[in-house]
């Protein structure tokens, strides 16, 4: 079986130190996609273990996308410029093997329709991912993984150099 | 009709039979949600009179307004019971997911008649009631049990409200929490018990839908993006806590038993120090872009790993109050509390009691022999060891924890028929709570605002320790304006507590505060959830709707102006530091801010409620039975 990778195509990234676990990315994704606030129609979970840990999971937008992979139905595509993925709700009859397959429990079932829903990104929306727009704390980015890491490198270097050449600046 | 489902679910614990009641639009227009609701529901479904351990108590849940929208800090909930703390109105408010739960399984309250006769989790799942074994849960924390109760149905989206150890073993203040949150004060905990009613789980997989989202939504991003600015920093950075130091300032940070208003350790104990050394994450309630809950951890020593969120209230109460300058015990006390399901403040001042107790010679180290302790031992200010084990003895109800499980009130009781002692005197509780943590000997109107409060001694709702501190008023002195000032800070704060809204939004509407700034923002969100058309005078009536259905229920239950009193130290025991020093709210100066108050409330000189007012108000059938 093909290796999923993450590597080229963007994505909702949370994260978990800015994430105060509010869900009103859920509301707002549900209302987007169905005019309604409901956390069983949003297609980005907040998840909270041992209180403190929570963060936020949508598509990974896999390259090789094993939900595309084993769809018996082939009713899972994905587009090859963005990666984003398109469930074709006439070919897919929700039996689940997309969520079985997905790393991040980033699909759900609809539980009007009982069929596969997943992130996409918003791509209809002029002002993009409303998640991200609407995150009180910022903890949400549409990203790439090398945006990711970029942004982690210039944390690294802010954190562990920078501070210590103002602290030592005379008075 | 949007915002509300116009159905309130019955449910008989005895015979497991349910029921829908449906509700008038008119009827919602006046008790909204939170607070009000609730306790109109209880007003509507207590036998009147009934002990609040009989069947004829219920519990009801009122859900909010805005729950489940976006709108920020709206997703809360109320619930209210016959108290079995006070004997009063006990009204409590929570930020849940469980309301939201609620909203959408199509609920907008639920009232519980009768007890279980076995120990019971129920479910409400969307429309279906299911009554499920509790034997699996017995002796859990609250936080466990929801984790085991998800595992156990199979879905992370099931919310609960739980009772932990303390709820099962009866502590007549112990608490119901959900997601980490207490709906706290006035024992709901012990009543759960009672019942044998563990749990309360709700699955709800409907949508939300208002009647104009566009603009509700719209609305909503503003107010959010203004919470993360300058008016809500001391919530988001230090949370509740950092008032701890504002507080022994002004001296009256409650110290050693509400002796002193001021805490020479202070420093030690504060919500800066908390931060710097105990704080792990800031989570935030349901619904909420604040986020002030300062998740806290024991690093090092005996509680080493003790973690829960700590708020101004439950600090003093088990810091300065009981002379305690470690922040470890402090959290470790706070842990117990909130994990085994109890309340913060009454633990604290209750444990503070002892102390005093101890010092005094009322009780000496034998008193404290029990299996756990076999030789007893000491309990002195500062010694938060044996606070602890104290706590522990509440909570199993073990040896002299037994007594000190019944509050101040009952314990000071027996323990002074027992001995001729008189430690009744330095028992802090109104109407049987006990109190939030601001010394009132020196802070006049929030004395009037505790002692005529229909729930007890309880800052949340009545938050007139605010004009007082900010200097708007001569807090060292009555005049009066008192009255009004009181009145109106409650019915502020019980606008916020039946939408209900989180007051830590208050700045966010337009930068101030006061009536004008948020009344109107309020109205229009209000508006867009429901397609109602509130202006800024129904938004004030809210609160004066709430304080008066609650107040009409204690009338109903007995309550007299007699009932209306403040702890004997603050009116007869002056502190000896800080800037309150040397000041008492004497006799005389209580009598007359009550009547203050009663005239600025529209009552009588005996504090009762005129038939035509409540009929003003559109509470005639209330009127027709206290109305005088």
């Amino acid at each position: 079986m093909a290796k999923t990778s993450t590597s080229k195509y963007a994505y909702i990234e949370c994260d978990p130190n800015l994430c105060v676990g509010c869900q009103l990315c859920e509301y707002m994704c549900s209302y987007t996609k169905t005019g309604e606030y409901n956390s069983y129609r949003s297609r980005i979970r907040t998840v909270r273990v041992d209180e403190v840990l929570i963060t936020a999971i949508a598509c990974r937008t896999c390259e090789n996308a094993p939900c595309v992979i084993v769809c018996p139905r082939d009713a899972l595509t994905q587009d090859p410029i963005t990666g984003i993925i398109d469930i074709n709700a006439t070919k897919c009859d929700g039996c689940a093997w997309c969520i079985e397959a997905c790393d991040f429990g980033a699909i759900s079932i609809n539980p009007a329709t009982a069929l596969a829903e997943i992130c996409d990104l918003c791509k209809d929306e002029p002002d993009g991912p409303q998640c991200v727009k609407w995150c009180p704390k910022e903890a949400l980015k549409l990203t790439t993984p090398d945006q990711s890491a970029q942004r982690t490198r210039k944390k690294l270097i802010a954190e562990t150099l920078v501070i210590p050449i103002k602290a030592t600046e005379p008075k | 009709m949007y915002g509300y489902s116009g159905k309130i679910l019955h449910i008989d614990l005895k015979t497991k039979k349910s029921w829908v009641e449906t509700k008038p639009e008119e009827w919602y227009k006046i008790y909204i949600g939170g607070v009000s609701m609730a306790s109109r529901l209880l007003w509507e479904n207590i036998v009147p009179g009934c002990d609040p351990l009989d069947d004829g108590n219920p519990i009801c849940f009122a859900n909010g307004i805005f729950t489940g929208t976006p709108v920020p800090v709206g997703g809360k909930f109320g619930m209210a019971s016959k108290s079995p703390l006070t004997g009063v109105i006990g009204d409590s408010l929570s930020g849940s997911w469980f309301s939201i739960a609620l909203k959408r399984a199509g609920w907008d309250g639920v009232v519980l008649h009768n007890s279980c006769d076995k120990w019971t989790q129920l479910f409400i799942d969307d429309d279906r009631v299911q009554f499920n074994d509790a034997t699996y849960l017995l002796g859990k924390g609250t936080f466990e049990t929801e984790e085991a109760i998800r595992e156990k149905l199979g879905d992370d989206q099931i919310r609960s409200c739980t009772i932990g150890p303390c709820g099962e073993n009866l502590v007549r203040y112990a608490n119901v929490t959900n997601d980490g949150r207490q709906l706290g004060r006035t024992g709901h905990g012990m009543l759960w018990g009672h019942k044998k009613l563990k749990a309360v789980s709700v699955r709800g997989t409907k949508g939300v839908t208002v009647f104009d989202p566009a603009t509700l939504n719209q609305l909503s991003f503003d107010i959010s993006k203004s919470a993360q600015g300058k008016d809500t920093e001391k919530y988001r950075v230090y949370g509740t806590a950092t008032g701890l130091l504002a507080q022994n300032k002004s001296g009256v940070l409650p110290t050693r038993n509400f002796q002193e208003g001021v805490y020479e350790d202070a420093e030690m104990v504060s919500g800066e120090y908390l931060d710097k050394h105990h704080k792990v994450k800031v989570i935030a309630c349901a619904q909420c872009p604040i986020a002030c809950e300062q998740m806290s951890i024991v690093k090092t020593g005996e509680f080493a790993g003790a973690m829960t969120g700590i708020e101004y209230e439950s600090l003093f109460a088990n810091s300065s109050n009981l002379g305690i300058n470690d922040m470890r015990c402090a959290i470790k006390l706070i842990t117990i509390a909130d994990q085994d399901g109890m309340d913060t403040v009454s633990m604290g001042v209750t444990i503070g009691y002892a102390m005093e107790c101890f010092e005094k010679g009322v009780l000496t180290e034998k008193d404290f022999v029990c299996a756990s302790h076999p030789e007893g031992f000491t309990l002195n200010f500062g010694d938060g060891d044996s606070a602890v084990k104290l706590a522990e003895m509440i909570r199993d109800r073990e040896g002299i924890g037994n007594l000190m499980a019944e509050g101040v009130r009952i314990a000071s009781k027996k323990i002074d028929e027992e001995r001729g002692t008189d430690s009744w005197k330095w028992a802090l509780h109104i109407k049987g709570l006990e109190p939030a943590g601001y010394d009132a000997r020196s802070t006049k109107t929030f004395a009037v605002g505790l002692a005529t409060g229909t729930r007890g001694g309880c800052h949340n709702r009545s938050a007139a320790y605010d004009p007082d501190l900010k200097g708007e008023v001569d807090r060292l002195t009555v005049d009066p304006t008192r009255g009004h000032v009181a009145a109106e800070s409650e019915e502020y704060a019980a606008v916020y507590d039946t939408l209900p809204l989180c007051k830590f939004i208050r700045r966010s509407f337009t930068g101030k505060a006061d009536r004008a700034g948020a009344w109107p923002a309020i109205a229009k969100l209000i508006n867009a959830t429901t397609g109602w058309d509130f202006d800024y005078d129904d938004v004030d009536l809210i609160g004066i709707r709430a304080t008066n259905i609650k107040k009409a229920f204690n009338i109903r239950e007995g309550w007299t102006q007699e009932d209306d009193e403040l702890p004997w130290r603050w009116k007869h025991e002056p502190m000896t530091k800080g800037p309150g020093a040397g000041v008492v709210t004497t006799d005389e100066e209580l009598e007359y801010l009550k009547q203050l108050y009663y005239k600025a409330k529209n009552w009588t000189e005996e504090g009762l409620i005129p038939k035509e007012y409540l009929i003003k108000l559109g509470m005639a059938d209330v009127a027709e039975e206290i109305g005088v």
